[in-house]
């Protein structure tokens, strides 16, 4: 499965090759021209495949998913053979204590230590863990030996391996860095379409550590319209109140109104739900303002991007284990295959 | 002018949905400008062609206002909501707000009159729409309410939702309507998404390319009982920005502004901001960047449903807006 393959690839944002690498082998069938640019995006081009049939139809279409995930830098050797780290994206310091990570081109084990549970005392369990004394275990017992397995500036992630979770039911699967693993996936999905325009697929670089690469991809490919895959924030566990689960697994793709980085063009959100109803697609809108896409990059580039982005529901994101529906997924790629379609008409003005 | 603002102010347009404030603007300018259009992001841009030889001028005003978006329907009908920029939530306690449908809302706060309660919190707060239950609501997930308060004229005061920064918008569009033959090409552009991060201004900025901005845009002032000093006041004149959270103004732009108020003698006050932001900054940083200023018009209770500005301020900045834009200039 492919998901598994990018899931289990590693690619802090700035590293991005080997999700690159598999990615490249899957479409390079689908798609006319592609380039790796300066800050490590890979573009694709899939020429129109059709007449477009209209006026108002758009001659260039970009969509983005982002390739890198959240992780580590190591920015220190202790003399004991402990790593110290630095935290690429947004990271939670309560999840980190003990978990595994992976360290480096050659993927040296780690832990990230913590003390047990017998040698805290009774009010600092109450506390937060204060991770900005915490160091990787890599096993090593001084700062040479260290030194053999690791460098300074390289990349750690969690360790996770994938895994199907439920074969029938919402068909779950769990893994790291399903935030926006999945949105790639869908991506090269798409590319398997034929559209009436030319379709540019960026798998973009850095997003999370500032929507960086989908800054300079937008500027280059110069769309008329973008649309950003994403995985996105899910808190459907149960709640005190009736606040508003953010989006629930399950449920079909998410649609975003607003978020913290853009506001969706209201005709492509309208696009997506008339297609999704025509279809009988479930979706759902994101429930909430919280977060932001590269489509808050793309839709300012140069004169303004008409842009709108569409997410599958993903637990526990930015944790070392994320879960998300296939079904969900597959919704997802049918959602934006026929939007991507209905699109070739044209938007009004 | 004061039905121009009256118009402006009591328009609905929500950063993301600023299309009546945009019609309502195309409206009143069509007659008087050589182009009009409309951009990706809805930024409407009018263009004021010059007799040649001048500058080419970008002004900015921004059409959109603060406001709320619906987030969760509860199962008796009551909303959640999240902001659309810089809500304050006690500010909002007992407005109503008004949806681009027409429904009217009431913001709810249980705690309320419980003795010694804390400022409230967006999750504590809530819309009651006067729903019925069995009844379909008149709003759903994903739409947006701006407040909605009627404009008040006071005289010489005058008090309403969105002065922020519809006042800029009247100032803009009665300086465009006003101005006579210039050497400069201007481009007014009523920009949008101000309040969530100056979007509209950045890109339309990119498209119009100029080579001097200046937006227009309320500032604070510090002439309340207990302000927070600032040396700036309702009645003083327009106010000629210096500095604010995003940007330090060209002093080219910010003499041009203070040499003209002087040669026309009119008051005029300078405005050092400590906190709040304007298209100024994303006009500034666009391309290569932009000689950038901001001609302010002092505004107290900004992001309440309840903004005051001071008549002859306004009337002084259409003047000395326009005067600015007739003459060649040099920065």
């Amino acid at each position: 499965m492919l998901l598994k393959e990018l899931s289990e690839a590693r690619g802090v944002s700035g590293n991005e090759a080997a999700i690159r690498d598999i990615i490249l082998n899957a479409v390079k069938g689908q798609v006319d021209e592609y380039r790796i640019d300066a800050l490590g995006n890979l573009i694709c081009l899939q020429k129109a495949r059709r007449q477009a049939q209209g006026e108002r139809s758009p001659r260039k279409v970009m969509v983005a998913a982002h390739m890198d995930e959240v992780g580590f830098v190591i920015t220190g050797i202790n003399g004991d053979g402990t790593l110290r780290f630095g935290k690429v994206g947004g990271i939670d310091d309560r999840i980190l204590p003990s978990k595994q990570v992976l360290i480096g081109q050659e993927s040296v084990p780690g832990v990230i230590g913590y003390r047990p549970i017998h040698l805290i005392p009774r009010a600092e369990r109450e506390r937060a863990v204060d991770t900005s004394k915490a160091a990787i275990d890599i096993g090593a017992t001084s700062k040479g030996g260290a030194e053999k397995l690791v460098k300074l500036g390289d990349y750690a992630t969690f360790r996770t391996a994938f895994e199907v979770l439920d074969e029938s039911g919402l068909r779950t699967v769990k893994g790291k860095a399903l935030d926006d693993r999945v949105g790639c996936a869908v991506l090269v999905e798409l590319l398997k379409g034929d559209y009436a325009f030319d379709l540019y697929a960026a798998f973009t670089a850095q997003e999370e550590a500032g929507l960086r690469g989908a800054r300079v991809a937008a500027y280059a490919t110069n769309p008329e319209v973008a649309f950003v895959l994403e995985g996105t924030v899910c808190d459907d566990l149960p709640k005190k109140k009736d606040l508003s689960p953010v989006t629930e697994v399950g449920k079909g793709p998410v649609i975003t109104f607003m978020d913290r980085s853009f506001v969706a063009d209201r005709r492509l959100v309208k696009l997506l739900v008339d297609t999704a109803k025509r279809l009988g697609i479930p979706y759902q809108f994101k429930q909430g303002t919280v977060g932001g896409t590269d489509a808050g990059a793309i839709h300012l580039t140069r004169e303004g991007v008409p842009s709108a982005a569409v997410s599958v529901p993903v637990r526990y994101i930015h944790a070392p284990v994320s879960l998300l529906s296939l079904i969900d997924l597959d919704y997802t790629v049918r959602l934006m295959r026929e939007t991507l379609h209905t699109l070739e008409g044209g938007l009004e003005s | 002018m004061k039905e121009l603002i009256k118009k402006l102010v009591e328009a609905y347009g929500p950063s993301g949905y600023e299309v009546p404030v945009r019609d309502l603007i195309a409206d009143i300018v069509r007659e008087s400008v050589d182009e009009l259009r409309t951009d990706s992001l809805g930024n409407l841009i009018a263009l004021k062609k010059g007799t040649g030889g001048g500058k080419r001028i970008m002004i900015a005003a921004h059409m959109d206002e603060i406001g709320l978006i619906v987030t969760y329907v509860d199962k008796k009908g009551f909303l959640r909501f999240g902001t659309v920029g810089g809500v304050l939530p006690l500010a909002t306690i007992g407005s109503r707000v008004r949806f681009a449908s027409g429904a009217i809302g009431v913001i709810g706060w249980e705690k309320w009159l419980q003795p010694s309660s804390e400022r409230p919190s967006l999750e504590e707060l809530f819309l009651d729409v006067g729903a019925i239950p069995g009844n379909q609501l008149p709003v759903g997930v994903g739409d947006v309410a701006s407040f909605d308060r009627p404009f008040v004229d006071m005289g010489q005061r005058l008090v309403a939702k969105a002065m922020d920064d519809r006042i800029g918008c009247a100032v803009a569009a009665q300086a465009l309507l006003d101005l006579g033959a210039t050497p400069n090409d201007i481009y007014f552009v009523f920009t949008t998404q101000e309040e969530v991060g100056l979007r509209g201004a950045l890109v339309s900025a990119f498209g119009v390319e100029p080579e001097v901005g200046v937006a227009i845009d309320v500032t604070k002032t510090g002439d309340t009982p207990e302000a927070h000093p600032m040396a700036v006041e309702l009645s003083g004149g327009p106010a000629i920005k210096v500095m604010d959270s995003d940007v330090l103004v060209h002093p080219g732009v910010k003499n041009w502004m203070i040499k003209t108020a002087q040669g026309l003698g009119i008051k005029y006050q300078l405005e050092v901001l400590e906190f709040g932001g304007t298209d100024t900054a994303a006009m500034q940083r666009s391309r290569g960047g932009i000689p950038a200023g901001c001609l302010s018009i002092p505004c107290r209770y900004i992001h309440t449903p309840s903004e005051m500005v001071d008549y002859g301020d306004v009337q002084g900045a259409v003047k000395l807006l326009g005067e600015m834009l007739s003459k060649p200039v040099e920065i």
